[in-house]
């Protein structure tokens, strides 16, 4: 696991806060889903500056590595990221990094996702995995966001969710009134009980990802639900 | 490589001698842990010392806080490029507790094992001789739970995750037994001055 010159390809905006930058790297890395990288920036004068950003492509060396950052308005890499990185720029990339928080269609299902706002990014990489080998795991994602506007890869993930092969989409909204398929409300026991209520097996994992407040919050609402804490794996964001 | 456009934050000299390469200071206490926070009630805490599966000696919080207690000034480095600098933590030297224990160190190696089934492996030279304790407070107040409350390991030379929260035993193993992220992937050791951050670093 060697540090190496990525170029970017492509960036995009997916949301008011969160930007995607696809990456062409000179070896492409094996990863599962659920792993990250990190990134380093250099000054001139020898000055460092690294973070670890979480894979939202799937594995498969065809693809381009894409990593969804969140613009921190008081961190050193974020704002670089958006402000300053452009298409053609070559930026330093390691990894993969964590062996705890993956999951593969091979890990099995029921598997319970819930993500907090950038928080979704670890589950794009899983989901669309699922999706690009045609599993039939069933998983269900919660994605909470304060407001429509913050709900990255929606349209991606609607589309996945349309054929109806065991993958099912919860969006609630925190800060705006319920509306078209959307809940409103942070999420709490009941929430999680009812989430859960028609899975006809017990489920196998609960993945939660998000700011610590939105995991630490989640993850005493699974267990008020009833679901063992030993089934729970949590990423914790924003350092 | 220099990156583009990239110039960097400007540091004062004392902290940039104390940051080892690849860290930045942070004024939060971010909190990084694999799983939900267990809430462990001093009612019902113990730390065990253990020499393989054997319970050499026991404490419960009353016992555990009769213990002579030290405090430590440190700064301590997390593997996801955070430091924190002058940390105050109050606690039990692991000297201490292997006095009290009336052990002498049965083997080089040792896991230090928390309540929601983490484990770390810390050789035993960086445990004594005044580097490690379990700490009980932070800051004047009692270790949290989000931070490892009620006690979690303090070994601040290493990189962080070695400093096991809610530890509830330490024990002695014939080789070097790697723990829960040292299996997945990160360094065996984790000395941030060499940037020992993954395996093979």
């Amino acid at each position: 696991m060697h540090w190496q010159n990525a170029t970017i390809t492509r960036i995009e905006k997916l949301s008011p806060r969160v930007k995607s930058f696809f990456f062409r790297l000179p070896e492409p890395i094996a990863f599962r889903p659920g792993q990250h990288v990190l990134v380093r920036l250099t000054a001139p004068h020898g000055y460092r500056a690294q973070r670890s950003y979480s894979i939202a492509s799937a594995p498969g060396k065809a693809q381009a590595l894409e990593l969804a950052i969140e613009r921190l308005d008081d961190g050193e890499v974020s704002p670089f990221m958006h402000d300053s990185a452009q298409v053609g720029d070559e930026i330093e990339l390691r990894g993969p990094i964590g062996g705890h928080f993956n999951w593969s269609p091979e890990d099995g299902g029921p598997v319970l996702f819930i993500g907090g706002g950038a928080g979704v990014v670890p589950f794009m990489s899983m989901l669309r995995h699922r999706a690009a080998i045609a599993s039939q795991v069933p998983a269900t994602l919660v994605f909470s966001a304060r407001l429509r506007e913050d709900l990255l890869f929606f349209d991606e993930l609607s589309r996945l969710a349309a054929p109806d092969d065991g993958f099912r989409l919860v969006v609630t909204l925190t800060r705006e009134a319920a509306a078209h398929s959307f809940r409103a409300g942070r999420i709490d026991a009941a929430f999680i009980s009812g989430t859960v209520t028609g899975t006809k097996m017990p489920l196998r994992q609960v993945l939660i990802c998000g700011s610590n407040p939105f995991v630490e919050t989640v993850a005493k609402a699974t267990i008020a639900a009833g679901i063992d804490a030993t089934l729970i794996k949590t990423e914790r964001y924003g350092v | 490589m220099v990156t583009r456009g990239f110039t960097g934050r400007q540091s004062n000299a004392d902290t940039a001698n104390r940051l080892p390469p690849g860290q930045h200071v942070v004024s939060n206490f971010p909190v990084l842990s694999a799983g939900p926070t267990p809430r462990i009630s001093t009612e019902d805490w113990t730390f065990k010392v253990k020499v393989g599966p054997r319970v050499v000696a026991s404490w419960n919080w009353a016992e555990f806080n009769a213990l002579p207690q030290t405090k430590m000034t440190r700064d301590i480095h997390c593997v996801t490029a955070w430091s924190k600098l002058n940390t105050l933590w109050e606690g039990v030297l692991i000297d201490d507790l292997l006095g009290a224990a009336d052990l002498a160190p049965p083997t080089a190696f040792a896991l230090a094992h928390s309540y929601d089934g983490y484990s770390t492996n810390v050789p035993l030279a960086d445990l004594t001789g005044g580097k490690a304790m379990v700490a009980t407070k932070f800051a004047g107040q009692p270790v949290t739970a989000e931070h490892g409350g009620p006690a979690r390991l303090l070994v601040p030379h290493l990189y962080f995750w070695k400093s096991a929260k809610w530890v509830n035993a330490l024990q002695f193993t014939e080789r070097d037994e790697l723990g829960f992220w040292e299996l997945r992937g990160y360094h065996r050791y984790g000395d941030p001055w060499r940037e020992q951050r993954y395996k093979n670093d």
